[in-house]
C-alpha cells in the first residue's frame, strides 16, 4: 500500500499554467510571461521560455497544452518564413495573427492552446492579437492570458493607459505578471519581457528575486534556520 | 494537420477510432493488457566540454524486474545519444527510426546531424501520435553549433535545459541536479554528478535499479561507458562455483537420425 500518492504522471499532458500578457504602447509593444512549465503537480521546467519568436518583428506568447503551442508557433514560423522568402519583405504582424487564427480555428478540435500574438511593422506600427482557445481573433490594445490572468482583470482595468511610455508599458507588464505569481499555483519562476518597436527587439529578464513582495510574502532567506534563530522568542513564558 | 471530418471516413491521415474505443472501454471498467514499461532514471547535463548522459538498467514489467541489465541510452547518430522513459517497445522503434531518417540525411547532404534535426523528427512523430507513442526522452549530443540538451514528452512537448531528467525517478534525481549542478563542471564532475543522481534514482525509486550507463559527448568524440558503476552486486555467490567439468554429466545412449533429403518440383506455388 502506498502511504502517499505523487501526483507525477509523465504521460499527462504537460501543460503550462500560464501567465502571458501583451501591452501596446506609443511606438511598440510589450509582452510578458512567466517560465513554469508543469505536469500535474511537478514543475517540469522552472526556466522555460513561452515568449516564441515568429518572425525579426513577431513574437508569441503561448499558453495551454505546451505540445500543441509549440507544433503551432512552429508551423507559423515555417509558413512566414516562406512567405517573407516570397513576399521578399518582412511578414506583416496581421498576416502572422491570421495564420495563428487559422491553425487554431481548424484545428480546434485537436488543439488546446491560447496564443497572443504581439509584434511592429511599418504600416500599423505596435499591434497584439489575441487568439483564444476557439480560434477567434481578437486585435486589442493590451490582453492577457493564461490561468494566472483571472488575477489581473481588475488590476489591469485600473492600471493601463492609453498612450504610455515604452518604460511604464515594461514596468506595467513586470508587476502584472509578479502579481498573478504570487497568487496563481501554476505561474512562477522568472519573468521573461519582449519589446518590439521601430528600432528592433529587446529581450529582457527578471529572476525570481528581484521581484517585489506582495501581501503576506516574506524575504527569501537561506536557510529555516537563520529564520528560527533571527528573533528567538521566549518558549511558553509564562 | 487535417480537418477532421465528422461524418465522411478519412483518406488518409492517422485515424484515433480505436483509441476513443479503448478510453470507452477503460471508463466501463474493462482492464486493458499492460506493455513492458521501464520504470527509469534517466538524466543528463551540459558541462565544460560537451554532453553527458546517464541511464539505470531496469526494466520493469509492473511489479517484476524483467530485466536487471537493459541498456537505456540509445544511439542516435554518431554524435547524438538519446535516453528512453516509458513503455520500452516505444522508445527502442522511436529511437531506431529517427536514426535512421538521419543515417540517411546524412548519406544525402555528407554533413554531420544536427540534434536539433533529431528534436524535431522525434517531436513531429510523437506529437502526431497524440502522446499514445509512450516515450519520455532525453536527447543530448554535440554539432558544428555546440553542445545541446532537451527533454522530449511523450505528447511531443520539447524543453531546452542546462540540465535535465525524466522517468519515475526523475524527481530524486533532480533533486540532485537542483543542488549540486553548476556551471562549467569538468569532464570527472560532470559524470560523478549524472552518477549520484542516477544512484538518487536507484536507491530512492522502486521503478529502478541495478546499474548506471554514462555517455559521454564532446566534440569529435563519443565514449559510451557501459555499467559505468555497479552499486548492487550478487551478494551470494557459490563457494563450489558455477562451472562444470567437462565429462560431469554421464552420456547414457547416442542416438543419431539422418535428415531425409527429398526432392521438390520447381511449381507456381505463388500463383492461384
Amino acid at each position: 500500500m502506498s502511504t502517499f500518492s505523487m501526483d507525477h504522471d509523465p504521460s499527462a499532458p504537460h501543460s503550462m499554467g500560464t501567465t502571458i500578457i501583451g501591452v501596446t504602447y506609443n511606438g511598440g509593444v510589450v509582452l510578458g510571461a512567466d517560465s513554469r512549465t508543469s505536469t500535474g503537480m511537478y514543475v517540469a521546467n522552472r526556466a522555460s521560455d513561452k515568449i516564441t519568436q515568429l518572425t525579426d518583428n513577431v513574437y508569441v506568447c503561448r499558453s495551454g497544452s505546451a505540445a500543441d503551442s509549440q507544433i503551432v508557433s512552429d508551423y507559423v514560423r515555417y509558413f512566414l518564413n516562406q512567405h517573407t522568402i516570397q513576399l521578399g519583405q518582412p511578414a506583416t504582424v496581421k498576416v502572422a495573427a491570421n495564420l495563428v487564427r487559422l491553425l487554431s480555428y481548424q484545428n480546434k478540435n485537436m488543439l488546446q492552446t491560447g496564443l497572443i500574438v504581439g509584434g511592429w511593422d511599418k504600416y500599423e506600427g505596435g499591434q497584439i492579437y489575441s487568439v483564444p482557445l476557439g480560434g477567434t481573433i481578437l486585435r486589442q490594445p493590451f490582453t492577457i492570458g493564461g490561468s494566472g490572468s483571472s488575477y489581473l482583470y481588475g488590476f489591469f482595468d485600473q492600471a493601463w493607459k492609453e498612450g504610455m511610455s515604452k518604460d511604464e508599458a515594461e514596468k506595467l507588464v513586470v508587476k502584472a505578471v509578479s502579481l498573478a505569481i504570487a497568487r496563481d499555483g501554476a505561474s512562477g519562476g522568472v519573468i521573461r519581457t519582449v519589446i518590439i518597436n521601430a528600432e528592433g527587439v529587446t529581450r529582457n529578464f527578471y529572476s525570481g528575486e528581484s521581484l517585489p513582495l506582495w501581501h503576506e510574502e516574506i524575504e527569501p532567506r537561506n536557510s529555516l534556520l537563520d529564520i528560527l534563530s533571527s528573533s528567538s522568542p521566549e518558549p511558553m513564558s509564562m | 494537420m487535417a480537418k477532421v471530418m465528422a461524418d465522411a471516413p478519412q483518406k488518409g491521415g492517422f485515424s484515433f477510432d480505436l483509441c476513443r474505443r479503448n478510453e470507452m472501454l477503460v471508463k466501463k471498467g474493462i482492464q486493458l493488457p499492460g506493455f513492458r514499461k521501464t520504470g527509469t532514471t534517466i538524466v543528463g547535463l551540459i558541462f565544460l566540454d560537451g554532453v553527458i548522459l546517464g541511464a539505470d538498467t531496469r526494466a520493469t514489467e509492473g511489479p517484476i524486474v524483467a530485466d536487471k541489465n537493459c541498456e537505456k541510452i540509445h544511439y542516435m547518430a554518431p554524435n547524438i545519444y538519446c535516453c528512453g522513459a516509458g513503455t520500452a517497445a516505444d522508445t527502442e522503434a522511436v529511437t531506431d527510426m529517427v536514426s535512421s531518417q538521419l543515417q540517411l540525411h546524412r548519406y544525402s547532404t555528407g554533413r554531420e546531424s544536427r540534434v536539433v534535426t533529431a528534436l524535431t523528427l522525434l517531436k513531429s512523430h510523437l506529437f502526431s501520435y497524440q502522446g499514445y507513442v509512450s516515450a519520455a526522452l532525453v536527447l543530448g549530443g554535440v554539432d558544428v553549433t555546440g553542445p545541446h540538451l532537451h527533454t522530449v514528452y511523450p505528447h511531443g512537448s520539447t524543453d531546452t535545459l542546462p540540465f535535465a531528467t525524466m522517468g519515475s525517478g526523475s524527481l530524486a534525481a533532480m533533486a540532485v541536479f537542483e543542488s549540486k549542478y553548476k556551471e562549467g563542471l569538468t569532464r570527472e564532475e560532470g559524470i560523478q554528478l549524472v552518477c549520484e543522481a542516477i544512484c538518487s534514482g536507484i536507491f530512492n525509486d522502486l521503478g529502478s535499479g541495478s546499474n548506471v550507463d554514462v555517455c559521454v559527448i564532446t566534440k569529435g568524440k563519443t565514449e559510451y561507458l557501459r555499467n559505468h558503476q555497479l552499486p548492487n552486486p550478487r551478494t551470494y555467490i557459490s563457494k563450489r562455483g558455477y562451472s562444470f567439468a567437462k565429462g560431469h554429466t554421464e552420456v547414457l545412449s547416442t542416438k543419431i537420425i539422418p535428415l531425409k533429403v527429398v526432392e521438390v518440383a520447381e511449381a507456381d506455388a505463388m500463383e492461384e
